[in-house]
């Protein structure tokens, strides 16, 4: 008895009531008449387009800069890379490691000057945050247009100028990693590329938060002043978090567009930042502590909600009911998390 | 004094975290007017007890507990802090809880303050009135005269020396106008002798008001010279309730521990003739705790003290020297240079310091002991790492760290559930252990201590003093301790200095007069006649 209240108390009643709500979900499918083996393939797939995106919040909640609302600033970075490897020429897999090397330069870039200006508003980290996101994304809404691309399938083709609101991936890296090795269980189609390379990810992370920079950051995170102390400069390790942050935003894009197919420019990363955020927080993340489980967790619990009740809510109602349910969840999530004052991280 | 009525009665009150017992079958009486001295080891039980009757949410959040409080003869079971307050307890935690950037009157009245009322109350209700701030500023002043003390109403909390913190934080709890019973977790760990007689003297006035105390010190001197019962906690069970009359500081400390604790006299190393640390013309800029002009030389192998008032700048020198406050001047550490406003550079020099602010600068609240422990090694020494990839980039060792914290765990004696409990659920003495392991971890040549023995018990206090002395001896470590302890500074140091006004007043040697230690305290010493010793 007292050990199931220690599990709920460790796993708090947020999850255990998502999850008990997916699981629901899981059942109700092939009863309203929902392809169960297609859903699941859904869900792996969007877990996998996603996930990077929840990783990337990682290293900056553990260095005390709260939850990276500013995530588009990374995506922008992804969003250069896979435009301008476009604009080359370069197609598979060629494209795609290109595409990331130019990601990690414009990231780091990126990264250094935004992590350089939250050094200056500490403690106001997450509000900043999210204007310098918005404000970045709007300033890119109009570089889109004027920047030299001239290829005929990225530019407007009456203009002749200025890139399409979405772009077609299929001609050069789409699906590329979601075919690698793709096999399916039962109709379940399993994206093995796309997985292993969040995978991957996943654990560059975990091995980078072990390093003795990584440790650092967090002890900068958990305690400045002791961090001070022991002769770590707390401005570097909340701008490295910051960088480290902004790459793993753009390869986050990256991994989401060869899966859906379209690079989306303009206004399309202003809503990324949400969905990540709210996703590490139902995975049990607070806005100080942040691990891998709660990364994969969340974003599975948070994208299997996503996928699961617009068909299954949809097919018995009939009605948009789904989308509600999805704003709610989203933004209460977000809210329930800011509110809290304990931590439930371990 | 104990007028004899009964205002609190504890019944068989039991505490467990997670299945550590931390607290069994707790029965005791307080009268109105009596003040009880509340002791026990480090880590017995005295802070939970205290929670528990304060109706902290820390104890809700980990199970609850079990037993009977009575207040006046009526079962009562707080919810929360606020409830106590109501019902006439007060409580000064051992930790600060004040609002740095207010004011002294600001944070005496906080939440009670006084409002004068305006138009904008008859339409828009209480909460458009205003402060009523020279009420507000009488108030504080008549709490602070009740303490007997110096402070002044206007200065803002961050601003302050620790010992007026504390003052401060009793004038808050004696303001309230019901106040029944007083809760005070340690209150002197931070005071200086004199400015713990002066609270001593204050506390033995608000008895007489018919003001019920609970005292909890381990200081036993204080607890014999103004407690009219004593309550010895050991391992969480009360082993003695006796009024105080005739018992002694040893038969205190020998209920504590359990066997009779020996206090073996100073056996001081020799030291070098070599000059280790020189410090000449330091300033610091350590808001409450500022250095003027400091100038004094450390003998290779010696251990120097430095005493004094709080707030005349005694803690700002180790600060400044490590690089956490704004310093000049010239500080050279075996003939070499240490840069200051770098404490990487200080680490770097072979020098380790120990705060005396360990919630703030000592501590990561939320992390292992492991990590505690290990940290500063491993980010100034680059220890408990394991190099991956031929040296590409290394991963913290959490065997070694894991070894590391055991070590200390050990010959500390400190009290935990593991390497892996986290910082912020031991108690205080056992938490000041840690900062102290954490610097011994380095193996440093100098070591700087702010205050080691703040907070922590008799044997404690015993091992901790003993280890400084065997580091001292046996790898002839150079040791500079601050301490308000005149006493604790006398008993184990080569030579004490004295600061006042940001500036040594004087340096005497251990054996010199108590009296003339206080002369130069209160800055009536015969001026600088340096190295007297
Ligand atoms: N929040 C908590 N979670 C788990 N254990 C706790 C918590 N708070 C206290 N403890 C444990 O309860 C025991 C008693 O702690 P307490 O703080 O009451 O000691 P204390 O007598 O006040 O000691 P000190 O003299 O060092 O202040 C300790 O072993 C401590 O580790
Ligand atoms: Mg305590």
């Amino acid at each position: 008895m007292s050990s199931i209240k220690t599990f709920i108390a460790d796993f708090g009643w947020p999850r255990i009531i998502i999850a008990l709500f997916l699981l629901s979900l899981f059942v109700a499918a092939p009863i309203v008449g929902v392809d169960l083996g297609a859903s699941i393939g859904d869900v792996l797939n969007r877990f996998g387009q996603n996930a990077i995106m929840v990783l990337a919040l990682v290293p900056m909640v553990q260095s005390g800069c709260g939850l990276n609302f500013g995530l588009p600033i990374g995506i922008l970075a992804g969003l250069l890379g896979s435009t301008i490897t476009m604009q080359l020429g370069l197609t598979g897999l060629t494209g795609l490691l290109v595409a990331i090397l130019i990601t990690i330069v414009f990231g780091v870039i990126f990264g250094y000057l935004y992590g350089k200006l939250l050094n200056n508003v500490k403690g106001e980290e997450m509000t900043i945050a999210m204007y310098v996101g918005f404000s970045a994304v709007m300033l890119f809404s109009i570089l889109w247009l004027v920047l030299p691309f001239n290829k005929a399938d990225l530019v407007m083709g009456y203009a002749g100028e200025g890139l399409r609101r979405s772009i077609a991936l299929e001609d050069y890296w789409g699906k590329l990693l979601n075919n690698f090795g793709q096999f399916s269980i039962g109709g379940t189609p399993i994206p093995t590329g796309l997985l292993l390379f969040v995978g991957l990810c996943v654990f560059f992370v975990y091995v980078f938060m072990r390093t003795r920079t990584g440790t650092a950051m967090t002890a900068v995170g958990s305690n400045p002043d002791f961090a001070r102390a022991s002769g770590v400069s707390v401005e570097r390790m909340r701008t490295v978090s910051t960088v480290v942050s902004t790459v793993l935003g753009g390869i986050g894009i990256l991994a989401y567009q060869q899966s859906f197919g379209w690079v989306q420019v303009y206004d399309a990363p202003l809503f990324m930042a949400f969905p990540a955020v709210s996703a590490l927080l139902i995975g049990g993340a607070s806005v100080t502590k942040a691990s891998m489980v709660n990364v994969v967790l969340g974003t599975f619990l948070f994208q299997g909600i996503l996928t699961m009740t617009p068909s299954v809510i949809n097919n018995v109602l009939k009605n948009e009911l789904s989308e509600v349910i999805r704003i709610i969840v989203t933004n209460g999530m977000i809210i329930y998390a800011l509110t809290r004052k304990t931590k439930v991280a371990k | 004094m104990s007028t004899g009525t009964r205002l609190l009665s504890l019944r068989g009150i039991s505490k467990e975290f997670y299945g550590n017992v931390v607290l069994e079958d707790i029965s005791f009486d307080l009268d109105r007017g009596q003040i009880i001295g509340l002791v026990g080891e480090n880590g017995a039980g005295k802070t939970t007890l205290m929670r528990i009757l304060f109706g902290m949410p820390v104890i809700a959040e980990t199970g609850g507990f079990n037993g009977t409080i009575e207040l006046d003869g009526q079962p009562v079971a707080f919810k929360t802090p606020f409830d106590a307050l109501d019902a006439g307890i007060g409580m000064v935690h051992q930790e600060f809880s004040l609002i740095p950037g207010f004011s002294t009157t600001e944070n005496i009245a906080l939440n009670r303050e006084s409002l004068k009322t305006n138009f904008a109350c008859d339409i828009f209700g209480k909460r458009m009135s205003v402060l009523d701030r020279v009420t507000m500023r009488e108030r504080a002043v008549k709490a602070i005269h009740t303490l007997g003390v110096k402070l002044d109403p206007d200065m803002l909390v961050s601003e302050m020396p620790v010992g007026h913190k504390q003052f401060t934080e009793i004038a808050r709890e004696i303001d309230r106008k019901n106040v029944k019973l007083l809760v005070l977790d340690e209150p002197t760990a931070v005071l200086t002798e004199t400015e713990a007689e002066v609270l001593l003297s204050s506390m033995r006035a608000l008895a007489a008001q018919g003001i019920s105390i609970i005292f909890i010190s381990h200081r036993l001197h204080e607890i014999t010279k103004v407690a009219d019962k004593i309550v010895v906690l050991r391992d969480g069970k009360i082993v003695k309730d006796v009024p105080v009359a005739g018992v002694s500081v040893q038969d205190i400390a020998a209920w504590m521990v359990g066997r009779d604790v020996k206090t073996k006299a100073a056996h001081l190393s020799v030291c070098k003739d070599s000059v280790y640390l020189n410090v000449e013309h330091l300033w610091v800029d350590m808001p409450g705790e500022t250095v003027r002009d400091v100038s004094f030389q450390v003998m290779e192998g010696e251990i120097f003290g430095i005493g004094g008032l709080a707030g005349q700048g005694k803690l700002g020198i180790a600060n400044g020297v490590m690089g956490l406050f704004p310093a000049g001047g010239q500080v050279t550490v075996g003939g070499q240079d240490v840069i200051l406003n770098n404490p990487h550079a200080a680490l770097n020099s072979d020098i380790a310091f120990v705060s005396e602010d360990r919630r703030g600068v000592g501590l990561l609240l939320d992390e292992s002991l492991e990590w505690n422990i290990a940290f500063t090694a491993m980010q100034a020494k680059r220890q408990h790492l394991i190099p991956v990839l031929g040296g590409l980039f290394s991963v913290r060792d959490e065997k070694s760290m894991k070894a590391l914290a055991l070590e200390y765990i050990e010959s500390l004696e400190i009290r935990c559930t593991g390497p892996r409990q986290r910082a912020k659920e031991l108690s205080g003495g056992n938490q000041q252990k840690i900062c102290l392991a954490k610097a011994f971890a380095l193996k440093p040549k100098l070591l700087f201590v702010s205050e080691p023995t703040r907070g922590i018990d008799v044997g404690a206090k015993a091992i901790v003093l003993e280890t400084l002395r065997a580091y001292n001896r046996d790898y002839g470590m150079t040791i500079v301790m601050i301490s308000s302890e005149l006493e604790e500074l006398r008993s184990i140091c080569h030579r004490v200095a004295i600061v006042d006004e940001g500036k040594i007043a004087g340096i005497l040697p251990p054996t010199a007069d108590v009296a003339q230690f206080g002369l130069l305290m209160s800055g009536l010493g015969a001026g600088k006649n340096g190295d007297a010793a």
